[in-house]
């Protein structure tokens, strides 16, 4: 049976993130885990190309064992397998060092049409992990995708372009990274899904399980080195004129024109 | 306050009709009142997610699980829409009767349609001069070789038109009064069957209520639920089985008006501190949460009894709809009042719970029809 390997990331619940002043680092303690909301556009591609083509669907994430409840989440919207990718050498991992273990996952996992993920996680925006893990594959990359079609041997894959549409006829397996406004519906998990991965777990790998080369994992592996985080502040400056209103007039005109607002 | 005790299968339900009432219903709940519109996209979602199967036996690929659990569901979701949870309930309606009184054939061609959510159903009893007196109704059903033919006309039924299977209460043998009624299941295209207008409520605004016309619409005999003459035990029992739902959909709009206008008075400042520090509004919101978890823990105590197997449970069920919601009426009217001008404006959801709750005390029976059953029932019980 074909494969879609659908790669997921936890992304801490806006409203819940809290940095440590000293560290610059997330407080993880105090994180509630979400599904990252790109994500869903993926997964709701993944199982409909399930439904339309009887395809089989391998729900992938790395991260710490408090993200198993997404990948259950994920199954019972439709997944039918659960991989997780967990090691304590992956932590601090930038999106290189991400795509080097994602890709040495996929990998193990041949063979498989295509591989799903979202558009860009909500905590990191950068939307590189996909074409990242392409590269490391030695796979087509295709981003910003609305629609996937199977056409006999081939894929016929739409995909958003800054001043219109594209259409590629791809050869599988590729990766594909989903546009945020794929569809307008996304369905919810169902509830007899739910109840049975109550008892399942998901199949984990750690660094050793994937032979994987230690100097590229982690913060080790990740040229990007985080400096600091911190909130941007906006401040408005007003400004107060006084004085008698002929001498407000010439002096407000002025303050205009020296912002270049105004000419006379 | 109260932990109920709900099991591991009931909770992860409860979760997962809040997550579907947050991001289907909560954010446009109020547009759809506003504009009296139906909105597919909260059903399409509850069928995904396997909720219209909740009742229908496993092996016609529903979850086979009971009244407490089909109560939580529709408590939850009238927390975020009663129009949208009235939908949801009055598809029990139609879908108890096949499930109680189908056969094999009708079980297995109905059932799975229906556990998908593929289908929604509707109950057709109400006539225009028979409500409360249900017994009046005039629409008949002639048998005539293998086929039945229906004649009449039914009022206020929810879910007409967007539903396809109907079950619809008729007289085989008019001289036989509530003896000759018999319950048929007739489809949405059948022919001489049609739709009427969509009524303008006051509230549940978002669900469809709609009158049916019957003008010699022929269906295959294998249409007839039970046997003829067994039309008023089936409504009965279907009546029995759907009044926990009314009282469940009372809780749910009741909490989520306690909540709103409790919100409300604890961050309103008069007189120099919130209103909720004067005893006149707090000991209000105290009388609000007693009253709620008392209907709450009547609702699950009365669906616990039924799920363990209670035959005669037609006082139990009356006493739930009948308390639950006139409880839901005097909160929701409380919470216009705590709200002060901000309850009153539409702006605001909670002017729509006073305009939802109030159909409850009529629906489904009145209240004052279910009063009678519980005084009838007194006299059996305590004889």
């Amino acid at each position: 049976m074909e494969k879609i390997i659908l790669c997921i990331k936890g992304v801490p619940k806006p409203g819940t993130v809290k940095v440590d002043p000293v560290t610059h680092t997330l407080k993880r303690d105090s994180l509630e885990l979400i599904l990252n909301p790109p994500d869903r556009q993926a997964v709701e591609m993944a199982v409909r190309l399930k439904e339309n083509y009887g395809l089989k669907v391998t729900v992938i994430t790395m991260g710490p064992p408090n993200v198993i409840p997404l990948l259950k989440e994920v199954y019972g919207i439709g997944a039918d397998e659960m991989v997780l990718l967990s090691d304590r050498a992956f932590a601090g991992a930038d999106t290189l060092a991400t795509s080097y273990v994602l890709a040495e996952a996929i990998k193990k996992m041949s063979p498989y049409s295509l591989v799903l993920m979202g558009l860009k996680s909500i905590d990191g925006e950068t939307s590189q992990v996909p074409p990242e893990t392409a590269a490391l594959l030695g796979l087509p990359s295709i981003t910003n995708v609305k629609t996937v079609l199977k056409e006999r041997n081939n894929w016929v894959v739409l995909r958003q372009t800054e001043y219109g549409e594209e259409e590629l006829e791809v050869e599988p397996p590729f990766v594909a990274s989903v546009l945020p406004e794929a569809f307008d519906y996304l369905r919810p998990p169902s509830l007899k899904r739910l109840l049975e991965v109550k008892e399942k777990d998901p199949l984990v790998f750690t660094a050793k399980d994937l032979g994987l080369s230690s100097e590229k994992l982690g913060l080790n592996g990740s040229p990007t080195q985080v400096v600091d985080v911190f909130e941007k502040k906006f401040e408005a400056k007003g400004q107060v004129l006084e004085g008698e209103p002929s001498f407000l007039v010439e002096k407000l005109i002025s303050v205009l024109e020296q912002k270049g607002l105004i000419h006379r | 306050m109260i932990d109920y005790g709900l099991n591991d299968t009931q909770k992860l339900l409860v979760d997962l009709i809040k997550r579907i009432g947050e991001e289907y219903i909560k954010p446009y709940a109020l547009e759809w009142d506003e504009k009296e519109v139906y909105n597919e996209r909260p059903i399409k979602a509850l069928a995904q997610a396997d909720f219209f199967g909740i009742i229908v036996p496993k092996e016609y690929g529903g979850l086979g699980l009971g009244s407490l659990e089909m109560c939580l569901a529709v408590e939850h979701l009238s927390y975020y829409c009663a129009g949208v949870s009235t939908t949801y309930a009055a598809s029990f309606l139609g879908a108890y009767p096949i499930i109680f009184f189908g056969n094999q054939e009708q079980k297995a061609h109905y059932l799975p349609r229906i556990a998908k959510g593929e289908s929604l159903c509707a109950f057709a009893l109400t006539e225009p001069q028979a409500g409360s007196d249900a017994f009046g109704i005039k629409t008949t059903a002639k048998k005539e070789g293998d086929y039945y033919v229906l004649n009449g006309v039914k009022q206020w039924i929810t879910n007409g038109g967007i539903a396809d299977i109907y079950v619809v209460i008729a007289l085989t043998d008019p001289s036989k009064g509530a003896r000759g009624a018999s319950a048929f299941i007739v489809e949405k295209g059948d022919p001489g069957f049609t739709v009427g207008k969509k009524e303008k409520k006051l509230g549940l605004r978002t669900s469809v209520t709609t009158e049916l016309f019957f003008n010699d619409c022929v269906i295959p005999k294998s249409r007839l639920l039970a046997k003829e003459g067994m039309g008023f035990i089936v409504a009965l029992k279907t009546l029995d089985y759907a009044r926990c739902g009314a009282g469940a959909q009372a809780v749910g709009i009741a909490q989520a008006a306690m909540e709103i206008s409790l919100k409300h008075a604890s961050s309103r400042i008069q007189f120099g501190q919130p209103v909720y520090q004067f005893q006149a509004v707090s000991h209000t919101f105290a009388d609000m949460a007693m009253k709620i978890e008392a209907s709450r823990s009547l609702l699950y105590s009365v669906a616990r009894f039924i799920d363990r197997g209670a035959k005669d449970f037609s006082g139990a069920s009356s006493m739930v709809k009948c308390f639950a919601t006139d409880v839901a009426m005097w909160v929701t009217e409380r919470a216009i009042q705590m709200m002060g001008g901000l309850g009153y404006m539409r702006d605001y959801p909670v002017q729509k719970y006073f305009r939802d709750a109030k159909c409850l005390q009529i629906y489904e029976g009145t209240n004052e029809i279910q009063r009678n059953v519980i005084a009838r029932e007194l006299l059996k019980h305590y004889k």
